[in-house]
This record gives structure tokens, sequence and C-alpha cells, in this order.
């Protein structure tokens, strides 16, 4: 999140999409209630069902799953033709007036410039700001140039693209495009070819009617919401604030990405980026799932963030002048480009890793991290496995094969490896993946896999820290000790550590550096305190460091007390660089349960710890004008104090803080723009500098934007014999989305009475259109079938799903909570098919995250 | 409000006489308040009561619905009742209540107990049951407006809500209450609670569009100690069946306000009978002889 979860309570208007918190986060959805009993807070829910969420909303929309980009680009275009946004800090804190190169190209026909169908890339050349400074008053020149290139007959990007051959060296590859340092742009924002403009042209083809046609929303339903939602920015006014909730609902697509930029450019159209009751708020999934991103849980970055050496990386100066950016701006503003500071990260990240192995002359030991050559997402990983490529998987803290998608597909990896090794509380479906339904006991013999079960410990039986929604970095408290022979995740990382580097040095190896000079200095080396490892994280000096501005100086050995103190020189080491600070000298503040709150705003800064620096609205320079003072005097966050000098306020600055308003500095320091991109340039967005509506990869429809370019064109599907995708052709014609349930977690607690006493058994939703289309009443048992598998439970006939117009034709949605598999307590009583519902879900991911498409896939469904 | 008071007795089932401690201290009303328009159906409440009360588990069967169980059961008392419902505007609702038992000023259930000491209320308004004094009649069953006691065939004994008796005797809330993640709950005086109440139901008429909002004490039974906020209080109906007028069975009434006192007068009428009988008439003499048997009546004709 942006903001924070008790900051919900500060809003005036919700729109709350893509994500479901009455249901997946009742503890954290108190604050929305809270804004609409204290504030009279307006709350617009938009989902596929009718929801827990949507019991409390003012209004409610249905929308077909996989469309959001529709929606929200409706809504863009609305606020931009009824004036409803923040001129002031659209001109100033986003990138609406930078002039784009010559040569970029919108997609009306679904296809940005430089799209290369052969390897399904962009050539994102195009995809960059011109060169060239202040060119406001310029527009009409800048029209000329546009429009005699038209008129001469050539395609903007044929003319670039010739030109990037022309000077291209022949057998040595293209230098990687940069960022103009001098970025052209026009105040007036009247510049045909400025982001605004652009933006306003994109989105225009978003009307009423489309999004109608597309989503399903009935065009005056779309236009009450949107009038709603927008209502914050009404006559020109700037103090009221919306914001943004989201979960998984937008991010499991094949466009996922995109959907949460959208809404994070409404969100800069309207100014409410960075301000108390606005932001962009993701909702979280699990306790510690902020956490497990941030310390690099996912293939493609390093802690806090750092992108993840790659091949081309010759040596540490290659690799950090490829991941360090430099500032791009109007000449005339300045830009903090905070990321400018990769190398203090860098070395510090090398030097927590390695110790004294790291040193300048080796280059940090660089040289013994991964380059990662390829994807490696989860669903990467079960492809490789599935051909044979990937022999053995540790799975901790996940239910492999029952989080899928596809999960027969990743019952067959399985059966194809050497070795498995799963640490959990219960015998898991991925543990058991040899007694799934349909592996008979003459199957089960020609099963090789070695199968390690190993019993992890609950959370209430660690202590450490879980990172909520909110960043914050809270301490908890171990409640019981592991029962019987389980054992702390720790204990058990750091002793099959141990073995590998015993092995290592008995044995030798391709590359053992890595492992043995890995940094492992734990009092107990073989159950790591987890004190010790967040202090690890947090940082200390390896000789005295200066602040030269304050003169103050943290002695070697000391903890450091934020990343200001990060050297590139070897002189600090640091495990993350955003949670310096966390730890300092004077003790854990993520152990903090201070429960003042001054301004009343629901900062509590004395409580836990919030990265980066304790700051718990980010970007909050944004809460301000230009001057510097606050939007709304009532939420007062942040301000430029002219008597001291510098930004003040309850909360942090997100801010150099000293810089002075008529310096112009960004508010977005991580951007090397300062400001908030509407326009995202060169390939930081695989998919297109502006989100485009595509459709899910099964989808009921032809897009009615670009019918020949339907689906997301950079999207990549799997290509065994098991990778299927069904099309209405084919008789798969019903809209499928999977979700949770808030009687239980995941495949968990499906083997504890209470949850199962709450909700016994697996379900489908299904409208009662439908149902009495199909003849299928309440309890009925129905068979779900998609291209990949069938799925059988008992059907829940409701209202609360209804038939939706998609372009003209009635089309059905269903769903299905995600709950059960073929382990538990109802599963072993018999009472359940045993089908898992990602059976159903297709191996095709998001291009950015790679997150797989679990919303949105198409079935047929009949009663079994 | 100290801990003390908020346990006083006011009335026992079926005890003659005064009640102990009666009139001896203020009585303080506490109040359950249930927003049923914030309310986000996630059960935390009855997981809660489960736990505080130690409830064993019961199996379910899917019912094409979220809730639970149809009805409160002996072992769960506390239930929210799920219901879709399509407004005349074409809209939906999903109306979630939270049942449970309603603490009523009139307690149907403790009018029809005949057993000494089973069902006790509180001068603070709960209605607790004494299982050790349940003769497992049943009448407190049918006695309740709102179908909430349930009987348990295996102790043969009645149950229901106690409102935490135990935590509100010790100054807690309800283990519902510090449950709900929304605050939707909220436990307080009866005062208290009510103006709250009212406050919530006027915003929902004058911002959120609920012409019809308003809060659910119903004076038919002389108001109760769980009071709602609904979005349509003219039509509780709509909320899985919340009675409009809730009342106590009239044979319950009569039992205890008519035919009870006049079964008292007739016993006391019936000893002064005997004595002035004894008196007058003198002790029961010996009888000389039994009488032979009379002949069978004939077939067809009954003999009172």
């Amino acid at each position: 999140m942006t903001n924070g979860w008790i900051d919900m309570k500060n809003t005036d208007m919700m729109l709350i999409m893509g994500g479901n918190p009455a249901e997946n986060h009742p503890c954290g959805f108190k604050w929305p209630i809270e804004a609409k009993r204290a504030r009279n807070a307006k709350m617009i829910v938009v989902d596929p069902r009718f929801t827990r969420t949507a019991v409390v909303a003012d209004q409610f929309l249905q929308i077909r799953a996989g469309t959001d980009i529709a929606f929200l680009g409706g809504l863009i275009s609305y606020a931009l033709q009824n004036n409803r946004i923040n001129k002031e800090y659209v001109v100033n804190y986003t990138n609406a007036a930078f002039v784009v190169k010559e040569g970029f190209k919108l997609p009306e026909d679904g296809l940005y410039s430089g799209f290369d169908p052969a390897t399904q890339v962009y050539n994102k050349s195009t995809w960059n700001y011109e060169e060239g400074g202040n060119l406001t008053g310029k527009a009409a020149a800048g029209a000329t140039m546009m429009a005699a290139a038209m008129h001469a007959g050539a395609h903007p990007a044929m003319v670039v693209a010739a030109a990037a051959t022309a000077a291209a060296k022949p057998g040595a590859p293209p230098p990687p495009p940069m960022l103009p340092p001098n970025v052209a742009y026009d105040l007036s924002l009247e510049h045909p070819r400025s982001v605004y403009q652009l933006l306003k042209k994109h989105y225009s083809r978003y009307t009423p009617e489309m999004v109608e046609r597309i989503t399903g929303i009935p065009k005056e339903q779309f236009l009450k919401a949107a009038d709603l939602f927008t209502s914050i920015r009404k006559d020109g006014d700037t103090k009221k604030v919306g914001t943004i909730i989201y979960a998984v609902g937008w991010t499991q697509h094949t466009f996922g990405t995109q959907i949460i930029r959208t809404a994070a450019m409404l969100q800069l159209l309207l100014g409410n980026v960075g301000r108390a009751g606005g932001g962009v708020n993701a909702l979280r999934g699990h306790a510690n799932i902020q956490g497990a991103t941030d310390m690099a849980g996912v293939f493609d970055i390093l802690p806090g963030y750092l992108k993840v050496p790659v091949p081309n990386d010759k040596d540490f100066d290659t690799y950090i002048n490829r991941i360090t950016p430099k500032a791009a701006k109007p000449k005339e503003w300045d830009s903090f480009n905070y990321w400018s500071n990769t190398p203090r990260f860098a070395v510090s990240l090398l030097k927590a890793m390695y110790g004294d192995a790291a040193s300048k002359e080796n280059g940090w030991a660089f040289h013994y991290l991964p380059k990662v050559d390829r994807r490696y997402s989860v669903t990467d990983i079960w492809d490789d496995m599935y051909r044979g490529k990937v022999k053995g998987i540790f799975a901790f803290g996940m239910n492999g094969v029952a989080i899928g998608p596809n999960s027969k597909k990743n019952i067959e990896a399985l059966k194809k490896a050497d070795w498995l090794v799963v640490c959990e509380l219960f015998p898991d479906e991925t543990s058991s993946f040899w007694e799934s339904p349909g592996i008979t006991a003459e199957d089960q013999k020609k099963i090789n896999t070695t199968v390690y079960r190993l019993p992890g410990a609950g959370f209430a039986e660690k202590d450490g820290t879980f990172v909520n929604s909110a960043r914050w970095l809270q301490w908890k408290n171990a409640a019981l000790p592991p029962p019987g022979e389980a054992k702390l995740d720790q204990e058990i990382l750091a002793r099959i550590f141990l073995k590998i580097r015993e092995l290592y040095q008995k044995e030798g190896g391709k590359f053992p550096d890595a492992i043995l000079k890995a940094a492992w200095s734990y009092t107990n080396p073989n159950n790591p305190s987890l004190v010790e490892v967040a202090k690890e994280i947090n940082g200390k000096a390896l000789a005295d460091v200066t602040d030269e501005k304050t003169q103050t100086t943290i002695k070697a050995g000391q903890q450091l007390p934020g990343f200001g103190f990060l050297r590139d020189d070897g002189s600090t080491s640091g495990g993350n660089w955003l949670y310096c600070g966390s730890w300092p000298e004077a003790g854990p503040l993520m152990q903090r349960r201070g429960t003042e709150d001054p301004s009343g705003l629901g900062i509590y800064p004395n409580w836990g710890w919030s990265w980066p620096m304790n700051r718990r609205v980010m970007y909050n320079r944004a809460s301000c004008d230009v001057s510097g003072k606050p939007w709304d005097p009532s939420r007062k966050q942040v301000w430029w104090n002219e008597a001291a000098g510098k930004w003040v306020g309850n909360d942090v600055p997100d801010f150099k803080p000293d810089s002075k308003p008529q310096d112009h500095m960004g508010p977005f320091i991580m951007n090397p723009e300062g400001v908030g991109r509407l326009f995202v340039p060169l390939g930081f967005v695989a998919d297109g500098p502006f989100p485009e509506h595509y459709e899910p990869f099964e989808s009921p429809i032809a897009n009615p934007l670009h019918p020949y370019q339907s689906t997301n064109p950079v999207v990549k599907k799997f290509k065994t014999a098991m990778d299927k995708y069904g099309t209405p052709a084919e008789g798969y014609n019903v809209v499928c989305t999977t979700y949770r349930l808030t009687e239980h977690y995941h495949y968990w607690t499906k083997n504890n009475p209470m949850n199962v006493q709450l909700v016994p058994e697996p379900f489908v939703e299904i409208p009662e259109e439908l149902a009495r289309e199909k003849g299928i009443n309440g309890g009925d048992k129905v068979r779900v079938t998609s291209a990949r598998a069938e799925y059988i439970a008992k059907a829940m006939v409701t209202k609360r799903i209804r038939p939706m117009k998609i372009d003209g034709k009635t089309t059905y949605q269903i769903g299905i909570p995600i709950h059960w598999g073929y382990r538990g307590i109802v599963e072993e009583e018999g009472k359940t098919a045993k089908d898992l519902a990602n059976e159903l879900s297709p191996t095709v991911i998001d291009p950015n995250a790679h997150t797989p498409e679990f919303k949105g896939f198409l079935v047929k469904l009949e009663k079994a | 409000m100290t801990e003390r008071r908020t346990l006083q007795t006011e009335q026992i089932s079926g005890h003659p006489g005064p009640v102990p401690g009666m009139g001896m201290q203020r009585n303080l009303e506490v109040c359950k308040l249930i927003d049923a328009t914030t309310c986000i159906g996630c059960k935390a409440c009855e997981v809660a009561c489960v736990e505080w009360n130690d409830l064993p588990f019961q199996p379910t069967t899917f019912d094409n619905t979220y809730q639970t169980m149809p009805e409160t059961n002996w072992n769960y008392w506390n239930l929210i009742k799920f219901r879709e419902h399509q407004r005349e505007d074409g809209t939906l609702m999903w109306l979630m209540r939270k049942d449970q038992c309603m603490h009523c000023a009139d307690p149907g259930c403790l009018a029809a107990c005949p057993a000494d000491g089973a069902i006790v209320k509180y001068a603070n308004g709960i209605v607790d049951f004494h299982q050790e004094n349940c003769i497992g009649c049943e009448f407190c069953v049918s006695g309740c407006p709102f179908n909430i006691p349930k009987f348990n065939p295996a102790t043969k004994k009645v149950y229901k809500c106690t409102l935490c008796s135990d935590r509100v005797g010790q100054g807690l809330e309800p283990a519902c209450i510090k449950a709900c993640p929304t605050g939707c709950l909220h436990f307080g005086t009866k005062e208290d609670m009510k103006m709250l109440a009212e406050t919530r139901a006027k915003q929902l008429r004058d911002v959120s569009g609920f012409k019809d909002a308003g809060v659910y004490d119903p004076e038919s039974i002389g108001g109760t100690h769980v009071i709602y906020v609904l979005h349509d209080a003219k039509n509780p109906e709509l909320y899985s069946g919340l009675p409009k007028d809730p009342s106590i069975p009239f044979a319950y009434k009569a039992w205890k306000s008519i035919f009870k006192p006049l079964g008292l007068i007739g016993a006391t009428l019936g000893f002064v009978g005997v004595v002035f009988h004894y008196v007058f008439e003198g002790p029961k003499r010996e009888q000389p002889e039994v009488p032979p048997p009379k002949p069978e009546p004939p077939a067809g004709r009954k003999e009172l």
C-alpha cells in the first residue's frame, strides 16, 4: 500500500475493486466502515459477484471478470472530459506535460509501436520522452512536424525503426535506450505528443458505451459511479480525497500489472496519491506476504527491490550501471532520483551476504550471485519440472499442487521429479500428490519421487516479524513451542544449508565459493535467532561512518539508524536497505507498542515501524500544493516550514528534507523523472506505456476495441501437452473466477473442525438464471469443465451473480472458492469429489509480474 | 457500572416469595447493539461464542447458503442469518443478521418456565438459564417469540445465549462483541446503546438513502437488551424472519398473570377450607364398612 489500513478512515471516497476486503481482510475492513460512519465517506464496489464487501457499499457494479482496465479507462476518460482532475497536481507532479518521442504509436489496432510478431516482444525505443526542454507555447510547431510526418505517408514507427537500424553498428547489439536527461515538456499540456494529449486520445475510445459492451456494466450505472467517484474534484475542489483498494482480483490476470497502473494513473489525475485517505492500496493476502516480497520472495528481485543480475552483467560495475537510473527531467525541475543510491544498497547487501569475502578488489563478490537468464516464476518452475529440467523442489509455506494453475500438470510434474521436500503443518495435497484422485495403486508403483515431509512450526509457534499490507514491521512473540518433532523454519533451513556447505567442503563442486564464503555468523549456526537475523537485515557499520550534514558518527559494529548511512565503499552491511532503521543501536523499533496519535490521522508513529524510515504514507510531499501547503488543512501530513527551511509534519516527510518548493523537486522520488508516470517510458512495463484493455486469455468474446488483437500480445503461453486452452467455439462459454472465503484460509483450515463447521463443503456459486436454464437446484452436484480438467461440487444458486450482456450477448459468470482438495476432514470422510479448484485454471501469466490468470477463465457447466 | 451490580437478580422462574437481594442496588440495564448495516457476515462472533462457551462442534451440511446452519442450536447460540433480498429498484441487498437470545425485558421463556430457578432475569436485563434447575419441559422453547432456546436431547436440558453473563459479571463485554472486527457490535448501557443506534439510523436515513432505517427494540415485549439497527425497520421480517411485533403466547402470559395467582388463591382457599373443616368437623372418623362396588356401566356411557 502507498497508505495504510488505519489511514483509510481519512477518506471521502472509496473504490474497492479486484478485492473483497470484508471477506479476506475483515479486521482491516473496519477502517473503510469507519470512514463511512465517521466521515460519511462513499463506497463503490466493483466485482464479478455481489460480495460481503458489496453488502456495505453505496453502489455496487457487477463487472465481467478481467475487464477492469476497460472500466478504469472509462473513469479516466470521464475525469478528463468533465474536468474532474487536480490540474496543479497533474502538471507538476506527473509526467502529463512531458513530450513523447515522435514515432510512438497508440494501440488503436491493439499494438503499440515496435511490436515484433516473431518474438512477441516490443522494441521499446519509441516508448520514450523527447529530448529538448521547455516547449510551452510551441505546441503548434510540434503539431506541424507530426502532421508533416504523417502527410509524407510514413508510419512514424517505421521512420524511427529505420533510423535505429541505420545507426546500429553491424554485429554489436544496440545500446539499450535511455531516458533523455533533459526532457521536453509543455506546461500548457497542449502539445499533441504531450503525455496528457496522448492519454486523452487513448482513453477517449473508452466511452460509456464501450465500457458497457466490454464490462457488462450498464451505461447508466457506469456514469453514476464515474460521477460519484470523481465528485471529489467537482468544481475545482482539491480538499477531498479518494482511495482505491484492491487485491489479487487485479493481479491474477494476463494484464494484472496494467490494471494496477490504470488505477495509479486515475489516482494521479485526481491528485490522490501521497495524501491521507488516498493512494493505491494493495491488500496483501497473507500475514507476511509484504515481508516476503520485500525480502525477495520473487525471482527477479534481490532484497529491497534491487534488480537481479543477468548473464550480460559481466561484473559489478556493469551490473550497477545497468540498474542505477540517472535523473531524467525537465532541466528547470529537480529530481531526487533516490535509486541513484543503488550502489550503496547493493554493496551493503553483498557485504551482508558474503562478509569479508566481499571486497572492492573482487567487485564485492558479485560473481557469487546467480545470474538469472530467464523467467523462474512458480508457473515456470512447474513447467520446467514437467519438462524434466527441474529434478527436485523444496515446498515451504506453500501447497504447490493446490495453488496451481493447472494442478494436474503440477501433479504430473512431481511424478517426474527425483525428490520433493515439503515443510508443512499438515499432510497436504503437494506431499500427497501420489494419492491424488485418478492415480491407481498400479500407477503409484511407477512413481519414483522420494517425498520428504518436514514438520514445520505454525505461526503462533514462531517469533519474528510480520510485515503487513501497510508496510509495518511488527514483532511478535512465540505463544508456545512447536509440538513434537516440529522445528522452526530457520532451524530447518540452517541445517540444510550447513549440510550442503559440508558437502561442498568435502567434495568440492563446480562453484563452491558462493556457498563456502557466505556469511553465517550466528551465535547458534544450527538455529539462528531471528533477533540476530533482524539486526543483520537492518545493517551495521563495519567501520566508523559519519553523516556529513549532521556530523553524526556511527561507530564500527553499531547498528545503523537509517539507509542514509549505507555506503558503497564496504564500510557498512545491510540485508535490505528498506528495513534499515528498523533496529538501530537503541533497540528494535518493530517491537514498539506506543498508542499515541497526536495528529488524529491514525499515524501512530510509535507503533511498530514502517518502511521506508517509518513513513506511514508514501510520497507524502504530494499531500501539499506546489508551494508546500497541505491541500486540505484538516488532514495535515507534512508541510514546508519556511522558517526552519525544511519539510516537517505529523508523518515523516518522504522527501529530501531541505528541498525548497521553489526548486520544484518532484514528489515521486523513486522515479528518475521525480514525477508520477501516466506514461511509462521504455520497458518498465512490458505491454505498453498506457494500459490497454485486452481480453482474458480465455474469453467469451473478441475484444470490441480490436477484435484481431483480442488478448495481450506479449503474453506467453506454455506449450506442453497439458497446457490446453478453451474457446467459446468448443462450448466453453461461462466465465469462471476463483476466490477465498472468510471462513477458511487457503488449503489449511480444512483440517480444523471449527472452520469445517462454518463452511463444510466445496461449492460453486451459480446465477439463478443459469441454474434454471440447466435444471440445477441449490445443493445439486454440478460439473464444471475447463479445457484442463473437471471439478465437481454442490451448486449454490444465488441472486448475487447475474447474467450479463457482453457485447450484446448474454453471458454468465460462476465462482468457485478454492479451499478444498484431497486432504482434509471432509475429504477424508469421503464427502467431496476430492477435486482442486485450480485443476481448472490456465497456465498463462502476466508478462510483468508473472501471476497466473486465476480470474476469468472459461468453463462449461452442467448438472453432475 | 460496578461488576456486582450487573448481575443482580430481579426475577426468578417458578420461585415463590420475594427475590433474594432485590431492590438493594441501583438498576443499570446492559444492552448489545447490532448494527446490521455494517455487518459483513464474517462469523467471528459465531466462533467467539463457540470458543468462549466451550461448545462442542456439530457436523453441518451445505444448504445453498453462506449461513452455518438453519437455526441456532443447543451448542450454537450465535448464528448469522443470511438472506438475499432484491429491492423494488432492482438493486440487491444481502441481509445479514446476527441471531441470538434477545434478552427481552418481558421474557417469554421465563414466563413459561415452571422450574424453580431454571431461568433468571438479572436486574441488568440479562436472561440466563441455570441448567441445574432445568426440568427439560421445553415450555421456554414455545414461550420464546424468537425461537431461541434449544433442547439437548442428551442432557434433557435447554440452552441459549447467556449474553456472556460470566464475562459481564466480571466487567467484560460479551465474547461476540470482543471478536467483531468491523465494530458493528457494541455493548454498554441500554440508554447509551439506544442513543448510538438512533444516531446511526439517522445517518442511514439522511446520508445513505435508507428512508426507513431505524432501531429494532420491540415494545410489545417491553423492549429487548439486544437491539438492532436495520436499513428497513418497517420490515424486520426481511432479516430472516425477525418478528415485527413479537409476543409471548397468551397461554404463558395467562399462566403467570392469571392462572398462577388464581391457582395460588385456590390452593390457599383449599388449605383454609381444610382448616375450617377440621375445626368444625373434627378429625376423620373410622368408616364402619366399605360400600359394595357399583355395577359396570353399560357400553357407550362414560362415567366421570
